[in-house]
């Protein structure tokens, strides 16, 4: 069984895991970082994504395995140590951005990737954007909406 | 839902992959996995040992020969996306990589898996496939270049022989000046499978007649299909609508296009004339529109 080494939110991290496991079940299942949730466990539906090394991943299409030394960030490692909320996860909170909240880790961990790389996006490139990210509570309005108030609120407009 | 136990390797030389896959007919090759690890969570795949070859020296990049751009099999479809060379001398690659899955795929997905995978309605051997690209293969000895158009067998069927791995795509370079693209999908919802897909390229003369043309279409067959004699056939013409649809509706007529519980292949074919002749419409378009004084 082989030795998996990798920072998650900024803490190294390290288990002994069989090759088969997804990241996503070394997050959840020996980390018990249980945000980053699984929804179709087959790259549809975008409720497990994280970031590894900076960009955004489906963690249930990647093996742990395959993470050896990356920097993996999730929904947990937003937030302020003192709890104050990330940008975009205030915004989700303000704008209504979630019912169940079920797709919400993987909304904000997907948008964080798009505000990364296109600070002020317009309503069709958040929702071209998003395409790999399903709302069965069809709340896609508000999702959008939540983006587009961190956006401003990130980039100080 | 879960892979079954497998071996999972690391090689650090594509000699070391290459000797890994030779030794194990049941191994297979991971590079981003973005097909492979669903299939593995569906059981569909239930491979002896994973070869891991992310981390293997001088498998990505972007390269600029003469007449062609060599793509590197690990380059990730998203590094393609945004490379300014691509853009300017294979741009029906880039106009092709938005519709390849959704952004985070793209960020892990590589062109090499793509093409290896031959899925029948993926985008990135469709392209190949319509510009006469090459690949090539190698195994622990050396390494071969095929055309694209005879590599892809079937349905995820390729000539990949035990022992080696796709290392590399060459894309043609049109030197034409007046060039433009066309590129045209449908699918149930964006980023799933192509149910229908076409590409195409066109050059024009000063007066706007074609002098060059290349045409594809995904998901209608079995494989990846370039369509050389509808493209020669409009090669010395002026498009219009009703040439270049009566040219494209006589290339599918034929064609033995697959079916599944949603899409018969009377619709395939039909989706597919209307597909060629936007493109193709498309691409010709574009061509004028790099052409200044030409009047259509």
């Amino acid at each position: 069984m082989p030795t998996v080494t990798m920072r998650v939110n900024g803490a190294q991290t390290s288990a002994d895991v069989p090759e088969n496991t997804l990241l996503v079940d070394y997050i959840r299942e020996h980390l018990r970082l249980t945000g980053t949730h699984v929804g179709c466990d087959t790259s549809q539906c975008g409720a497990c994504v994280v970031h590894i090394d900076g960009k955004s991943a489906k963690s249930c299409t990647r093996l742990a395995t395959q993470c050896e030394g990356s920097e993996v960030l999730t929904i947990e490692g937003l937030a302020a140590p003192n709890g104050t909320l990330h940008p975009l996860q205030a915004a989700f909170k303000e704008a209504h951005g979630l019912q169940c909240g079920f797709c919400t880790p993987g909304m904000i961990m997907s948008t964080l990737d798009l505000l990364q790389t296109n600070p002020k996006p317009t309503d069709p490139e958040i929702r071209s954007w998003l395409k790999g990210n399903i709302c069965r509570c069809t709340g896609y309005q508000n999702i959008v909406k939540a983006v587009e108030l961190a956006a401003d609120e990130m980039s100080g407009s | 839902m879960k892979p079954v136990p497998f071996e999972y390797e690391r090689p650090h030389s594509l000699k070391a992959a290459c000797q890994l896959l030779a030794d194990d007919e049941d191994a297979v090759i991971i590079a981003g996995g973005q097909t492979l690890i669903p299939m593995l969570a569906m059981r569909l795949a239930r491979p002896s040992r994973l070869v891991d070859i992310s981390r293997i020296d001088g498998l990505s990049g972007i390269e600029e020969q003469t007449d062609n751009i060599t793509v590197g099999c690990m380059t990730r479809h998203a590094e393609v996306e945004r490379s300014p060379v691509i853009a300017s001398h294979v741009p029906l690659l880039s106009a092709a990589m938005p519709w390849v899955g959704h952004a985070p795929i793209r960020v892990r997905g590589t062109i090499g898996g793509s093409i290896a995978n031959a899925d029948p309605s993926a985008e990135v051997p469709l392209v190949l496939v319509t510009l006469d690209g090459t690949i090539t293969l190698s195994n622990a000895t050396g390494s071969r270049t095929i055309p694209a158009r005879s590599f892809f067998s079937g349905p995820m069927m390729t000539e990949i022989q035990p022992g080696e791995c796709l290392t590399a795509a060459d894309f043609p370079v049109w030197q034409h000046s007046r060039t433009g693209i066309g590129f045209r999908e449908i699918a149930k919802r964006h980023g799933d499978f192509a149910m229908v897909a076409a590409s195409a390229q066109v050059s024009v003369d000063a007066t706007g007649k074609c002098i060059a043309c290349a045409i594809g279409i995904g998901g209608v067959t079995d494989t990846p299909l370039a369509l050389p004699e509808l493209a020669s056939s409009l090669v010395g013409t002026a498009f219009t609508d009703q040439s270049v649809h009566d040219a494209a509706k006589a290339a599918t007529d034929n064609l033995s296009a697959m079916s599944d519980p949603q899409t018969s292949p009377e619709y395939r074919k039909r989706a597919a004339t209307k597909l060629i002749a936007d493109a193709l419409m498309a691409a010709r378009n574009d061509a004028l529109e790099t052409s200044e004084g030409v009047t259509t």
